[in-house]
């Protein structure tokens, strides 16, 4: 998903991430950038630190020790688990966010984000009578509201069905296409394939590769036509 | 925090479930309340067996005929007594739960009565009491309702012998009319039979026989009237022997039922403000929504006091309602309304940061709504033993774990506000202010590590 409007200034950098929990260290100097426009996937096992890695992007744990260029209001963020109130309405939690976010009209930025998500005709069910794939289309449009430069995205397919996929992937390629800078994280390599311009790979809280998909395949070799092949051979070279 | 305040309220009326057990709890609670302090508790039933022949219930005192059916009243004035024909009826009701337990008049408890009064070396009349002692809680109900209406018939009774005795003694001493076995005597009594051997002594000549036998019996005499005056004050001594005073030392005694209803403001009050905190702090979490407020839209320390204040904004009017609702039955002086006001509102405050302690602890509703059970429960009852009633030893540690926890001083301060009892208001609002401070530290230091 390369788009014509990345460039070379970083929407986001991250420096020498150390994040640890007691002795056991969960990211070790992690260091990543992502400009403007682009689609950044971060990949890896279970308990690589990818959710701890996009949570101190976000602000919501500070790192042990690195830099982080953006502050965390500057970061549209979605949970992996919808982070929104199931007894609101559409329309009352995006409100709300958007109040507490201070954008200059909740209102209009609500009408707008309801159009933008295609949630206007729900607008005023409650959160808890919605599917998996609309309650997952709200947490994004939460994180949107302060139109910020980069959205944080954590696991965001993996609650969703195959048309529901779809739909999400074509709303982020319209948000790239509009300048910001998208990373997610996601267990299905193939989408990382698919949907990123760039792969940040993680294992065992440590940065084994930074660079498209195509690069990764050819650092392994093999069939081209299998990135998940070529993502776990990288894996295993790499003793993981 | 307001937006965050009104989406809880939102949140809070999109529960009707939760919002009606908010209103109802505290209404039902006052309700029951009201009742059992306006009505009181229910007679207990007794079987009254009376042997005594028809007729045969009064006896004689001097010249006065006392009937036992009037002090048997005393009796009855608490129980609902079951009059029956025999002592087998009795038994079986008894025994059957009809009744908690028989009092037995025997046939001979008038005589028995009239000869102890004569000094007749009888033994006084003997009541005979059954009671069940299959259920221990109605064995001590029966035991202690029928021995303290003895205990008030025999005051009665023994009350008037004295006035009896006192009053032939006064005969003795002053003179006057005496009624006997229907026939009227002029007793002459000590001080005129003092007086009129005086003028009998004038007439002898002195140092005669005569007149020292005389003067010996006017100082008899004397002697006498000195120590007879004082008999009114030894036979009410004898008749009533323990004489009480109450002294207050220190603080405004509460009566019963006012303390009852300020026990029950304060448990209403902490329920809903601890649960409600506890909760919608927990709620956060368990919609992760948590991560996502408290990166840079409020802060962590933000969030705890807008639950705090949720709590109080729900608890203080409900608990508010309630005080309405017993206002009904027990009088209240509304005149204090804003010193109510003051300490509902800083026991929510109380409550509400023990609630957020408990939510931050807890992180998901379930969990916390038990813990803040477990925890309030005991805490209430500790906070209400009273002195004396444990180990000396025992009621310090009582009293110092109460301390630690807000139930004790919202307790003091509902009852400052409505009833003018010590502590005064000030200083249990203080003690609040302190430990809301010391649980919203607790529970910042809960949040630091949740996401």
């Amino acid at each position: 998903m390369t788009t014509a409007a990345a460039n070379d200034a970083p929407a986001i950098a991250a420096g020498d991430l150390v994040k640890r929990y007691g002795r056991r260290e969960a990211l070790r100097g992690v260091s990543f950038v992502a400009g403007a426009g682009e689609v950044v996937a971060v990949i890896g096992p279970n308990g690589a630190g990818k959710t701890t890695l996009l949570s101190i992007l976000a602000g919501i744990q500070p790192p042990t020790s690195g830099t982080v260029s953006r502050e965390p209001r500057e970061v549209g963020w979605v949970p992996q688990s919808p982070a929104v109130y199931r007894k609101l309405s559409v329309a009352e939690n995006l409100r709300l966010f958007a109040r507490l976010e201070k954008v200059g009209d909740p209102e209009a930025v609500v009408t707008a984000m309801l159009e933008q998500t295609g949630l206007a005709e729900r607008a005023d069910d409650e959160l808890g009578e919605l599917s998996g794939g609309n309650r997952q289309r709200v947490n994004i449009a939460v994180g949107l509201l302060a139109d910020p430069p980069v959205l944080l995205l954590d696991e965001p397919s993996s609650s969703l069905d195959p048309r529901q996929r779809e739909r999400l992937w074509e709303f982020i390629g319209a948000l790239a296409a509009g300048g910001t800078a998208v990373v997610f994280s996601t267990h299905n390599v193939g989408e990382a394939e698919r949907y990123a311009d760039r792969v940040l790979v993680l294992a065992d809280g440590e940065a084994l590769f930074t660079g498209s998909p195509g690069g990764l395949e050819a650092l392994v070799g093999g069939d081209p036509r299998d990135f998940e092949a070529a993502f776990v051979r990288f894996l295993h070279e790499r003793g993981h | 925090m307001r937006w965050l305040l009104l989406k809880d309220l939102q949140i809070l009326r999109r529960s009707p479930f939760l919002v009606a057990l908010l209103i109802a709890y505290p209404l039902v609670i006052s309700v029951l309340i009201g009742l059992a302090l306006s009505r009181g508790p229910d007679k207990p039933k007794v079987a009254i067996v009376n042997e005594l022949a028809p007729g045969d219930s009064s006896f004689t005192v001097g010249s006065q005929r006392l009937d036992v059916a009037k002090y048997a009243n005393e009796l009855f004035k608490s129980v609902d007594p079951v009059y029956v024909d025999s002592r087998e009826q009795a038994i079986g009701k008894v025994r059957d739960g009809e009744v908690l337990g028989a009092l037995i008049v025997p046939a001979d408890a008038t005589k028995r009565l009239q000869d102890a009064i004569n000094l007749a070396g009888t033994k006084p009349p003997t009541l005979e009491v059954l009671y069940n002692v299959d259920d221990p809680l109605r064995t001590q109900i029966a035991e202690s309702t029928i021995k303290s209406r003895l205990a008030d018939a025999n005051k009665a009774l023994a009350g008037t012998l004295t006035k009896l005795a006192g009053k032939y003694l006064q005969v003795l001493l002053k003179g006057g009319d005496f009624s006997l076995l229907g026939q009227k005597f002029d007793v002459l009594g000590l001080e005129r039979s003092k007086a009129q051997l005086e003028d009998v002594l004038r007439t002898l000549p002195p140092g005669s026989k005569e007149a020292a036998q005389v003067k010996a019996v006017i100082d008899f005499s004397q002697l006498a009237i000195d120590n007879l005056g004082l008999s009114n004050n030894v036979l009410a001594a004898v008749g009533q022997p323990l004489q009480v005073k109450r002294t207050v030392v220190s603080g405004h005694k509460t009566p019963l039922d006012a303390f009852a209803v300020a026990v029950s403001v304060t448990v209403s009050l902490m329920f809903v403000a601890v649960l409600l905190a506890s909760g919608m702090l927990a709620l956060e979490q368990e919609e992760h929504a948590f991560g996502r407020l408290v990166r840079g839209l409020v802060s962590r320390l933000g969030l705890l006091g807008e639950k705090v204040g949720l709590a109080a904004v729900c608890a203080v009017p409900a608990t508010l309602v309630m005080l309405c609702g017993i206002g009904i039955f027990v009088h209240l002086d509304w005149g204090r309304f804003a010193l109510w006001l003051a300490a509902l509102t800083g026991g929510a405050l109380g409550f509400g940061a023990l609630g957020v302690a408990i939510g931050a602890l807890a992180r998901d509703v379930r969990a916390a709504s038990l813990l803040a059970f477990l925890l309030t429960l005991p805490i209430a009852f500790l906070a209400i033993v009273p002195a004396g009633s444990v180990a000396h030893t025992l009621y310090d540690v009582i009293r110092a774990v109460s301390a630690l926890f807000p139930f004790r001083p919202a307790l003091q301060a509902v009852n400052a506000a409505l009833n003018s009892a010590s502590p005064s208001l000030p200083l249990p609002l203080v003690h609040l202010g302190v430990l809301a401070a010391a649980y919203l530290a607790l529970a910042r230091v809960a949040l630091a590590r949740a996401r």
